[in-house]
């Protein structure tokens, strides 16, 4: 008799992962609301026919209304529109800023775990500087020291203040790495400091860069409403959630229009708690050890 | 233990001088000088505008000036604001600083009075309907911005209810002695609440996965075993184990706590470092806005240094070489 059981095809890590991932209640619930706050981020034009950036000087600080669902603000912008704009400059800030520091993380912490002695010692200690300075004072003073702030400018600054944690966490890794017997290997038959970087580390490494990156990326949505919050963000009139809170500074808006500074506020709350939880729920997925659900 | 303290120590001076050197060339980088201002005015005369540069060391060479400006520094002379006429920079600071100080302190002991009874509990009872609230509570903590926050507690605490005010660090100037205190600290509930807020949550998640790790370990089971009372089980043998990895966060979330601080100041127009640190980069003062972040930073290279020197004495297990 021919058997013919089938061999099942072996899972890669990454499947794995992604198994573990799916079966996550609440990091699947996170990714339908971020998907849900990035669809209300896209088709904002549909959703309302104002323009976030149109002030009528007319209608200041008008309540709900058929034609304002959330009302105007004090320079006579419909704040729904805002909102739904908002969602949109702070998802691509959260996003960019994230982007923008994984990569100088990646790189820096990839030279200093890699070649260490002398490159890892100065790589470390101008982490260890920037660290010292708290973050928010560091890039306020380099706000400051700027003409203009713009989303550009704004999420370069963010970057080059907050690389260093990640590049502690992708130094660590690589600095194990490197004394593996694969490397070795990998070294002997004559592959490359780039082949063995890409090849060999990255994917080893990618578990926690992937859950910090995303992780990292809530901070930042929370960093840039702060900034716009004080007034050192974003500038006015561009619709971002933390300068709509702002306008909660004056308190007659604060007191009389909720409607104006909560929907924001719960804005950034919501999307924040979504990430964390994906962030989290990739933790899990990515650690072998890890025997949660 | 002594060799490692002194090499931390060592450590400590090369990154100061490195850090006012950022902070120094940051405030070259700002655009102009004390006297730009002064140059658009036409009755000062160019001549005279030179002798003034020279006379302030203007045009020395680049590492005289940071020496002279590293020594002035030293001795607490920060200059003279740019924006409040006539006032030194020192004295700005000192009259903002006890604001910000009581304001930290009151946050941080909310933090701890809150975070580790909860973190402890939650890890003695896992997955109880207790813990799942707590771990709510930190997912909400750790998501929610501080600034609005502070703006919910003032909409319901302030104007709905009435209980707390809403700005400032006291009434009036009528109120003295222990009325005065009471006072203070009623107008600090908000703020330090809104403040402590995200360190509460994460302490307690780290209490609570520090307490967890210790209970599974043996020397847990085997104080167990020989019959120890629960109660000391938990005080002489978890808490003190549990306790170390809380001292180290304690010394990087002092950093967190200082950059908290400025934005919850601004919230609660509270009249401490931080307003001062915003109002300064919004009129450009920069003798005010260097001092402060050199402050800041000095602050919390001390804290780091304090939490590991800390950290050393209270874990022999740890060597250092």
């Amino acid at each position: 008799m021919k058997s013919h059981r089938k061999i099942k095809r072996a899972q890669s890590p990454l499947q794995l992962a992604l198994r573990r991932f799916i079966k996550n209640k609440l990091a699947l619930a996170g990714i339908i609301v971020l998907v849900l706050i990035t669809l209300g981020a896209i088709f904002a034009p549909l959703l309302s026919e104002h323009d976030p950036t149109y002030g009528d000087l007319l209608k200041i600080e008008k309540v709900p209304s058929d034609e304002h669902i959330l009302g105007t603000d004090g320079s006579g912008r419909d704040n729904f529109a805002r909102l739904l704009y908002g969602a949109r400059i702070s998802l691509i800030v959260g996003f960019s800023a994230m982007l923008f520091t994984l990569i100088i993380g990646v790189v820096l912490g990839a030279l200093a775990g890699y070649y260490g002695g002398k490159v890892d010692n100065l790589i470390m200690r101008l982490a260890d500087l920037i660290l010292a300075i708290p973050f928010l004072v560091l890039a306020l003073t380099i706000i400051a020291l700027l003409e203009k702030v713009t989303i550009t400018i704004f999420v370069t600054v963010i970057a080059v203040t907050t690389w260093p944690s990640l590049t502690r966490i992708v130094r660590g890794t690589f600095l194990s790495l490197r004394e593996q017997e694969f490397v070795l290997g990998a070294r002997a038959i004559g592959a490359s400091d780039l082949r063995i970087i890409f090849k060999h580390f990255i994917p080893n490494a990618i578990g926690p860069i992937i859950v910090n990156a995303t992780l990292m990326m809530a901070s930042m949505i929370i960093i840039e409403s702060a900034l716009s919050f004080i007034g050192m963000g974003i500038p006015q009139p561009t619709p971002t959630w933390g300068n709509m809170i702002s306008e909660a500074q004056n308190i007659r808006i604060l007191r009389n229009h909720p409607e104006a500074w909560i929907p924001p506020g719960l804005g950034i709350l919501l999307t924040v708690l979504a990430i964390n939880f994906i962030g989290d729920g990739l933790r899990d997925a990515f650690d072998p050890k890890s025997n949660r659900r | 233990m002594y060799k490692y303290i002194i090499r931390r120590i060592l450590v400590f001076i090369p990154m100061l001088i490195v850090l006012s050197m950022i902070i120094f060339g940051l405030a070259k980088a700002a655009p102009g000088d004390p006297f730009t201002g002064r140059m658009l005015d036409p009755t000062i005369d160019p001549e005279v505008y030179e002798q003034q540069r020279e006379a302030l060391g203007l045009n020395d060479p680049v590492p005289i000036q940071y020496v002279n400006w590293a020594s002035r520094m030293v001795t607490g002379d920060f200059g003279e604001s740019m924006y409040y006429k006539g006032r030194s920079v020192a004295s700005l600071i000192w009259e903002r600083m006890p604001n910000t100080l009581y304001l930290g302190l009151f946050a941080l002991a909310i933090t701890l009075i809150v975070s580790i009874p909860i973190g402890i509990y939650s890890a003695r009872n896992p997955y109880s309907i207790f813990d799942y609230g707590a771990t709510t509570f930190g997912f909400f903590g750790l998501a929610v911005p501080n600034f609005f926050f502070g703006l919910i507690a003032i909409y319901l605490f302030a104007i709905k209810l009435g209980w707390f005010p809403s700005q400032g660090t006291i009434t009036g100037t009528e109120v003295t002695g222990l009325q005065e205190f009471f006072d203070r600290i009623h107008h600090m509930v908000l703020p330090g609440i809104t403040l402590g807020l995200a360190g509460t949550a994460s302490y307690m998640r780290y209490m609570r996965s520090e307490v967890l790790d210790v209970l599974s370990s043996d020397y847990i089971r085997t104080a167990k075993a020989k019959g120890m009372s629960d109660r000391n089980v938990l005080y002489k043998h978890t808490l003190r184990n549990a306790m170390i990895p809380i001292i180290t966060l304690m010394g990087f979330e002092f950093g967190a706590l200082l950059s908290g601080a400025i934005i919850t100041e601004q919230v609660f127009s509270y009249p401490g470092l931080g307003t001062l640190f915003i109002n300064s980069i919004t009129n450009r003062d920069y003798p005010i806005i260097m001092a402060i972040a050199l402050l800041l930073g000095v602050t919390i290279l001390i804290g780091n240094l304090l939490a590991d020197i800390f950290y050393s004495i209270v874990d022999p297990r740890i060597r250092y070489d």
